[in-house]
């Protein structure tokens, strides 16, 4: 990647809305368990966050990935998991299939004010039932007239109780029940009657972010609320999860690294048996280590953007680069931990924060497993 | 409205700042060069202004080539076009050739308002505005809180240590603004990339029409004859409190003449 002035402006902006708007709050918001998205969002859609590498006439950015890759860089400083993920689902997960597939009508409606930040969207696609297995999924929303009438329930969904719509993933056709044929992404506005937020989800971490099960009962949206064709919502749904899983990458690698300086400087404070923690070689080599490690992941994920930015397909890229952060920011936020003795167990640390948000990196967006399952098929391993 | 901003690019805030040996004059290289804090706000305001009643802004920067980032991040805010007045007979100019250049290239151009900052962070003389508006004949409206344009009359509130006094010209006029005033913006991805399409002039000393021998560091007022490095902290002293800890403080603040 060739990054110009142009980059570094837009990252300038980037850091000092988070160093300005988000890191000063996010104490407040880890503590309330929610960020306020609808106050937060419009100066993110400002600087033009939200839909960077979508169409300009449809209030898209016109860039291309490399300006993704240093705006996720960028969320990677705020100081906490839960509010990058949010603004994440917003930019890079719930919006991707509308901006490529949906009509014209659906943008302008649903994308366009998105984008400007006024209204706040979740991807709905995980159920009770069904996570891993997305094509196991229930939610079904039934052809009356020109409407989907929808019924079922979606759980874990991210800005799911701030949020204005979602693009929700339901089963359209039930010929042939549990294929990944017969699945629509549809644009759901979270005020038509039966929606409703089931309740608010208690997590281990990621706090700030609000995480919802949703209730659909007889919601009635219209059939021209469907993005693209009818039937093809698995294929958009999977399309959609690469640049999910991307971004996520670029924004895990970055914490993972500011994770190790910190506590690198941790040590160099802390004195112990005479001198500080650091000049201990045990403590050296392995934070060497997992620099090392930092260095390996974040080269491939830059050449998983240079290959996402010639235009080819990057889901093996995007698996990849899934599998090995996650498992390196766990690994990371264990030695940080482990560094700090008790100050790494104590809540008055950013340290106890991290290692809590961390564990979600091996499972949100798909598992591991998944991730692994992935790889396997396309090893010629396992059957399709 | 044609509103210019006068804006100066200095080292990075919180970068150690250097002279260099050879000349005395700040060593612009060694630290990233940033738009001038205040002058952000003075920028903010114009575009504000053109925002609720028409008009262009052109920003205006006197600095080595490496100040067209500077330019080119005015431009990025918002801001129409760029003068940017640039030649190695410049360097070491002080506020009197300064004030002197900027006033050259503001001249004539119809200017219905020249904004400032009011203080720059590296050299924080202050006077540039004054000076500026010395040179063209123009009153001068500094330290505003807030900016009102209303038809030919231009009313501020001038920041004082009592609350502020409102004061009034007729445009042009030069007003200088400080951070009270607003909340700069961040440049947009799509302002950042229009603004590698906005024109930016650039005028040398000739063009200006001054003599090279009025400016740069030879026509300085003042001179560094020397400096030195600022000596490095020494150890505080520490007070044990036996009882009388609060007496000994007393004592230490009295004999530093602090009370
Ligand atoms: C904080 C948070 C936010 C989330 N946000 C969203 C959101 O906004 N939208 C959304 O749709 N979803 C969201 N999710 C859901 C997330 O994508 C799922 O939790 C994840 O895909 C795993 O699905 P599951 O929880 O149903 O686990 P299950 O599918 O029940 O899997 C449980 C475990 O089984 C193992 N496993 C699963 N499949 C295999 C396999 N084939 N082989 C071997 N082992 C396997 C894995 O270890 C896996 O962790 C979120 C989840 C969390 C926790
Ligand atoms: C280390 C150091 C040594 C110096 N040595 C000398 C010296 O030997 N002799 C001497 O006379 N002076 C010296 N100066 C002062 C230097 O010449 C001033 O930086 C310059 O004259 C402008 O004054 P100022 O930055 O204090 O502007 P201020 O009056 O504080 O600036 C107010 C406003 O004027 C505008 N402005 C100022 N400069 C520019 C510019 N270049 N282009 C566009 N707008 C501008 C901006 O809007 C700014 O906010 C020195 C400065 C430094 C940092």
């Amino acid at each position: 990647m060739q990054f110009t002035e142009e980059h570094e402006h837009f990252r300038e902006s980037m850091r000092r809305l988070v160093d300005e708007e988000i890191n000063p709050f996010v104490d407040e918001w880890e503590e309330a368990g929610i960020f306020p998205a609808h106050e937060l969002f419009p100066k993110l859609g400002e600087v033009g966050a939200f839909g960077l590498e979508y169409d300009p006439e449809f209030g898209g950015g016109g860039a291309d990935h490399s300006f993704t890759y240093v705006m996720a860089q960028e969320l990677g400083r705020i100081k906490c998991a839960g509010v990058p993920m949010a603004i994440a689902v917003q930019a890079s997960m719930a919006t991707p299939a509308l901006a490529r597939f949906g009509s014209d009508e659906l943008k302008k409606t649903y994308l366009e004010p998105t984008l400007r930040g006024e209204m706040v969207c979740s991807i709905a696609v995980s159920e009770p039932d069904a996570g891993s297995d997305v094509a196991g999924i229930r939610t079904r929303a039934v052809r009356d007239g020109d409407d989907w009438v929808i019924n079922g329930r979606k759980m874990w969904i991210t800005n799911g109780t701030q949020a204005d719509w979602l693009c929700l993933l339901a089963r359209t056709d039930d010929s042939q029940p549990g294929d990944y044929h017969g699945m629509s992404l549809i644009v759901v506005p979270t005020t038509t009657p039966g929606f409703s937020v089931g309740r608010k989800i208690e997590k281990m971490g990621n706090h700030s972010s609000d995480t919802a099960e949703i209730v659909l009962d007889d919601v009635r949206v219209p059939i021209s609320n469907t993005v693209g064709e009818a039937g093809r919502g698995f294929q958009q749904q999977m399309a959609q999860f690469q640049d999910e899983r991307l971004v996520g990458a670029y924004i895990a690698a970055v914490g993972a690294r500011k994770a190790l300086d910190r506590t690198k400087d941790y040590l160099q404070q802390r004195i112990a048996f005479g001198k500080p923690l650091l000049a201990n070689q045990y403590l050296q080599y392995k934070l060497a280590e997992l620099y090392a490690d930092v260095d390996t992941v974040e080269g491939f994920l830059q050449y998983a953007a240079d290959k996402y930015l010639a235009g080819n397909d990057v889901t093996r890229e995007a698996t990849v680069a899934k599998l090995k952060t996650g498992r390196l920011t766990r690994e990371v936020a264990d030695a940080c931990v482990q560094f700090h003795g008790g100050m790494g167990y104590a809540e008055e640390m950013w340290v106890a924060r991290y290692f809590r948000d961390a564990r979600l990196a091996s499972i949100g967006g798909g598992a591991d497993e998944v991730m692994l399952r992935v790889i396997t098929m396309m090893e010629g391993m396992g059957k399709k | 409205m044609k509103i210019a901003v006068c804006v100066k690019q200095v080292p990075d805030t919180w970068a150690e700042k250097r002279l260099k040996p050879e000349d005395s004059t700040l060593d612009r290289e060694s630290a990233e060069g940033v738009l001038n804090e205040l002058d952000e706000y003075a920028v903010e305001e114009a575009l504000r202004l053109i925002e609720a009643q028409g008009g262009e802004v052109v920003v205006v920067s006197m600095g080595p080539e490496r100040a067209g980032e500077t330019i080119r991040k005015a431009l990025s805010m918002g801001a129409d076009a760029g003068i940017h007045i640039v030649d190695d007979a410049l360097h070491g100019s002080d506020a009197i050739a300064t004030s002197a250049a900027l006033a050259k290239a503001l001249e004539g151009r119809g200017f219905d308002l020249i904004l400032f900052g009011s203080e720059s962070t590296d050299a924080r003389m202050s006077v540039v505005p004054a000076m500026v508006a010395e040179r063209l004949g123009l009153p001068q409206l500094t330290f505003a809180q807030k900016v009102e344009v209303d038809g030919s009359t231009v009313r501020i509130e001038r920041q004082a240590e009592y609350g502020y006094d409102s004061i009034e010209a007729s445009a042009p006029v030069v007003v200088s603004v400080v951070e009270k005033i607003n909340e700069p913006r961040y440049p947009s991805f799509k302002g950042i990339m229009a603004a590698k399409k906005k024109p930016v002039d650039t005028l040398t000393v000739a063009d200006l029409g001054l003599e090279p021998v009025t400016v740069g560091l030879a026509a300085a007022w003042s001179a560094v004859d020397e400096f030195a490095a600022r000596p490095p902290k020494a150890a505080g002293t520490v007070i044990a409190d036996d009882g009388a800890g609060g007496v000994k403080i007393a004592d230490y603040l009295s004999q530093q003449k602090f009370i």
